[in-house]
């Protein structure tokens, strides 16, 4: 079943030591304990999530979890969370009639002036300013609405949010 | 006028344990599984919809070096390398219950959505995968066009 020679690979990892793979390996391994963290994240994000419990689903320290998470996903996990709440707002204002203080309970909010004041920061106007303008959303999976319609906390988006 | 879709290639760091994921749990069936020499072409698919293959490929040489491979691995496991999967199936809340007992983990349990119910889950690598029950009037379409295709 070979080719000829001269396109014949190396047989794998010939050219990486073991060394090499063994700390490759454990970022992966990393990368995906921070993945569990964040999938817990996008779907109990309305219950009250703490770092002690999130650091547990990642299976690291509570140290080691802010900051890994950090290093990880550019972000810390309270942020994350954070703008991950305000999303799922953003869409209830957007998708249903529901009163403002229900759906920041609903999000994961204890207090109205809490949501009121994260979603200005994140957002840049009220909630019941959003709701008025009334942006209309296509019909996607919402697995894809989840990951581009969260308030980025990189500065760029959010820019070309408000514009 | 392109007339079907035959393979989506997703990457997975492993081939054997990929295999044991996507066939052993979740029921796909290995459409192809050739040693090429310079990669092994491995491709699964939906028992009765085999037209449509998923290739299974392995990031590293010769397709790329060891550098690229390792930031290809790196975004695999963060769930940000675009490996995305949707299946549909008849009875989301069955077929959730199967694989949860076959010791698949979910990221999320079946939720009404508008076009159905869905729910979601990553393979052992970090590409997420999802399987919905369309609501019926998708799923009417989706047999209709189903029916013209053949």
């Amino acid at each position: 079943m070979r080719g000829t020679p001269s396109i014949v690979p190396p047989p794998r990892h010939r050219t990486r030591t073991c060394c090499d793979y063994a700390v490759s390996r454990a970022v992966e391994d990393s990368n995906l304990r921070m993945l569990r963290a964040r999938d817990a994240m996008d779907r109990t994000y309305a219950q009250p999530l703490d770092i002690p419990a999130l650091a547990r689903i990642a299976i690291v320290s509570e140290a080691h979890f802010i900051r890994t998470f950090r290093a990880t996903f550019g972000e810390t996990p309270h942020r994350y969370l954070q703008r991950r709440r305000v999303e799922r707002a953003m869409f209830l204002l957007r998708q249903t009639d529901r009163d403002v203080t229900e759906i920041c309970l609903d999000v994961g909010f204890n207090s109205l002036g809490t949501f009121s004041r994260s979603f200005r920061d994140i957002v840049g106007e009220s909630p019941t300013d959003y709701r008025n303008r009334g942006r209309g959303a296509a019909a996607v999976p919402t697995c894809f609405a989840m990951a581009w319609t969260r308030p980025s906390s990189f500065g760029e988006a959010r820019e070309r949010g408000r514009g | 006028m392109l007339k079907s879709l035959a393979i989506s290639q997703i990457y997975v760091l492993d081939q054997g344990q990929a295999l044991d994921f996507y066939v052993g749990k979740l029921g796909l069936k290995v459409r192809d599984d050739q040693d090429l020499g310079f990669m092994r072409w491995l491709t699964v698919a939906v028992p009765g919809d085999e037209s449509r293959a998923i290739l299974l490929e392995r990031p590293g040489q010769p397709s790329m070096d060891d550098k690229t491979a390792e930031q290809v691995r790196d975004l695999v496991t963060k769930g940000r390398a675009g490996g995305h999967l949707f299946f549909i199936t008849d009875d989301c809340r069955k077929t959730y219950d199967e694989l949860r007992a076959k010791g698949v983990e979910f990221t999320e349990e079946p939720t009404e959505r508008p076009y159905g119910i869905d729910c979601g889950l990553r393979d052992p690598f970090g590409n997420h995968i999802r399987f919905s029950q369309p609501t019926s009037v998708a799923s009417v379409e989706q047999s209709s066009s189903g029916k013209q295709r053949r």
